[in-house]
């Protein structure tokens, strides 16, 4: 008897089910501004963690990356996560330790983000696991201490919308490009309710670090997680990681079924057409107000985009590569993985920041930042005038001191450009890691296609 | 979590869309390690501008919020939903929310309502009028008198109308997690290896 096609989240949900609507998670992870409030619960209960060996924490959202003390009340909270995780066995790598880094980026790079997982966190990016073809998503702080007291979550199984890109990506253009211009297409809200599979030859063609940064941003769009097929470029990532399978070869065979059988339906198909991809920035107040490098700021088409022109102090019809900018940030969940620091020394190599800009590399993790020192990418960009600081999320949703200042604007490599998100006050621009870097040594939004050949 | 069955009282208005988490409780509040303490930061950069809606004096005290498409979109913060709850508000009606959001207000019992375009207009074009969230019959009295139905998920439903602590519940389903675990959950990773 022929069995019905089955998508990718069919596959993982029924691997999880409990039962009736309840869902197994084989992964949880912790950081400090979501987990406080949990431990306290399950300490007033008398609950304990029931599954230490499948929950990791770290210290990111909060951490200082430069010389700055913390304040007070960052300290106390950084101290909170220490007595948690000690009083309820659970492994933290807090800041100091090797292993230390933005959650979303150490779960990969230790080799414990896997095909056909379950994994959640308390902050809405983790969908960036989903690259590897698990089932991850954000979760709030009650849930939170949900999944430490009984390992589950009570879900409704989401709907799901497959996201097929058409064509090729064009020079210049890379997975912040894809996802941004995808965003644009569908709306913030496009993929509400839904989980977003990510399909076609182009997703195929990218690294890890590339899918990952798509992923990541599935919130952006709406989407309850966004998940991509594991394959060879997936497998040949964990294996030699510190949390890869001993028997490496048989979960292989194992994550090979988990991509969607042929047939399977969705209930949403979307298709974005690369060839109208270039270069993407952000001119708005929410990451779906985009557009090429190569254009114009838009005429507003309701009060929405009126309030956020506003706000960025923009006015329609401007070129983008007319915008000076007073800061750079390079970083975050999205875009702080080594390629991405990669890609933007390539455009800084050999230039200059430019004097009206304040440039920041914040590496994703500890490891990033060693593995780009012994690449003597920290070089690079020190001597073209960056500040080359610790890892953490930092200026992506400016918890510690770095900020913007009001007026501020700032072209970012993070995932948010909501009213405030850098700093009260402060413009953000999302764009692609090369981009930012083509900002930073211009001064101005700039087509990085005009830097390098 | 305290029960919750009905919500009536005047509606206060917030005419914006996409109306994201970082607005209502900024990141610079989110240092505290209590589950109170954030009613005062509510939409802290928006509420400096005297013209923000949120200051009228008739939307003061008001129980309901009205407000735009996907709201609460972006951060998981739960915190959001705290502030809101702090602030006063036991029910905010849009045509749509981020689902994160969703769920985050679902665990502390403020409720949640989508209804169709015309039916928020309405709320939005009449407030501060009063207007009546029913759980229980699932169903809001518009300030026309005129009653329309929503949907909400039946498990949330129950769990709402009771104030039952869903940890709670789960935990008697503590056999079907023990099964699981000891039939059919995947090896590793065991994160204390590492």
């Amino acid at each position: 008897m022929a069995t019905t096609p089955r998508t990718m989240l069919d596959k993982v949900w029924a691997d999880h089910e409990v039962g009736d609507e309840l869902l197994y998670v084989d992964l949880h992870l912790v950081h400090e501004v979501t987990s406080a409030q949990a431990f306290e619960g399950l300490r007033l209960a008398g609950r304990r963690v029931r599954r230490p060996d499948r929950t990791l924490a770290t210290a990111d959202h909060n951490v200082s990356t430069g010389p700055d003390e913390p304040d007070a009340l960052s300290r106390e909270q950084l101290a909170a996560l220490d007595r948690n995780c000690a009083e309820f066995g659970v492994r933290l790598y807090a800041l100091g330790h090797r292993r230390q880094g933005v959650v979303h980026v150490i779960g990969p790079e230790l080799g414990v983000t896997q095909p056909g997982m379950t994994i959640v966190c308390g902050d809405s990016h983790t969908s960036t696991h989903g690259a590897f073809g698990a089932l991850a998503f954000g979760i709030g702080t009650s849930e939170v201490e949900h999944v430490l007291a009984t390992q589950t979550l009570p879900q409704r199984r989401p709907r799901t919308m497959r996201i097929t890109y058409a064509g090729e990506l064009g020079p210049g253009c890379t997975a912040k490009d894809m996802i941004l211009g995808t965003i644009g297409q569908i709306g913030t809200d496009g993929a509400a309710g839904h989980v977003i599979e990510y399909a076609g030859e182009a997703i195929r063609g990218l690294s890890m670090e590339g899918r990952m940064t798509i992923a990541n941003m599935s919130i952006e769009g709406g989407g309850r997680a966004g998940m991509i097929a594991p394959d060879d470029t997936t497998f040949a990532y964990i294996e030699g990681r510190p949390g890869a399978p001993a028997d490496f070869a048989a979960a292989v065979e194992r994550w090979r079924a988990y991509p969607s059988d042929d047939g399977a339906a969705f209930d949403r198909e979307v298709t974005v057409d690369l060839a109208d991809v270039a270069p993407q920035v952000s001119w708005g107040t929410n990451p779906g107000q985009v557009a090429p490098i190569t254009g114009i700021v838009p005429a507003p088409a309701d009060e929405t985009d009126e309030r956020a022109l506003a706000y960025m102090g923009l006015s329609a019809g401007m070129p983008l590569q007319e915008i000076t900018v007073d800061r750079v940030f390079l970083g975050s969940c999205t875009n702080g993985r080594i390629e991405d620091l990669r890609a933007a020394a390539e455009v800084v190599r050999g230039r200059r920041v430019s004097d009206r800009v304040r440039a920041m590399v914040v590496p994703g993790s500890t490891q990033v930042k060693a593995q780009a020192e012994s690449e003597g990418l920290d070089a690079v960009f020190r001597d073209a005038g960056f500040e080359w600081r610790g890892a953490g999320c930092s200026m992506c949703l400016g918890m510690n001191p770095d900020i913007l200042q009001p007026g501020e604007r700032c072209a970012s490599t993070s995932n948010r450009n909501f009213e405030g998100r850098q700093g009260a006050g402060g413009r953000t621009h999302l764009m692609s890691p090369a981009m930012a870097a083509a900002a930073a040594v211009t001064g101005r939004l700039a087509d990085v296609r005009e830097l390098v050949s | 979590m305290r029960a919750v069955t009905v919500v009536s009282g005047p509606v206060a208005a917030l005419d914006r869309a996409s109306v994201d988490t970082d607005q209502i409780i900024p990141k610079q509040f989110l240092k505290r390690i209590e589950r109170t303490g954030f009613g005062e930061f509510l939409f802290y950069d928006w509420m400096k501008d005297p013209a923000f809606p949120l200051r009228r004096p008739e939307f003061a005290g008001a129980p309901i919020l009205a407000t735009g498409r996907n709201f609460g979109c972006g951060s998981s913060r739960e915190h959001a939903a705290w502030a809101l709850q702090e602030f006063g508000i036991q029910a905010v009606v849009a045509e749509s929310f981020g689902d994160i959001f969703l769920t985050n207000c679902s665990k502390n019992g403020l409720l949640t309502v989508a209804l169709p375009a015309a039916d928020v207009r309405e709320l939005l074009d009449s407030a501060p009028a009063e207007a009546t969230v029913d759980l229980e019959t699932q169903t809001v009295m518009l300030p026309s008198g005129r009653n329309v139905s929503f949907d909400v998920d039946p498990g949330v439903r129950e769990r709402l109308l009771n104030g039952w602590d869903d940890i709670a519940l789960t935990e008697r389903r503590g056999a079907e997690i023990d099964r699981y675990e000891a039939e059919r959950e995947r090896a590793g990773p065991d994160v204390l290896a590492l």
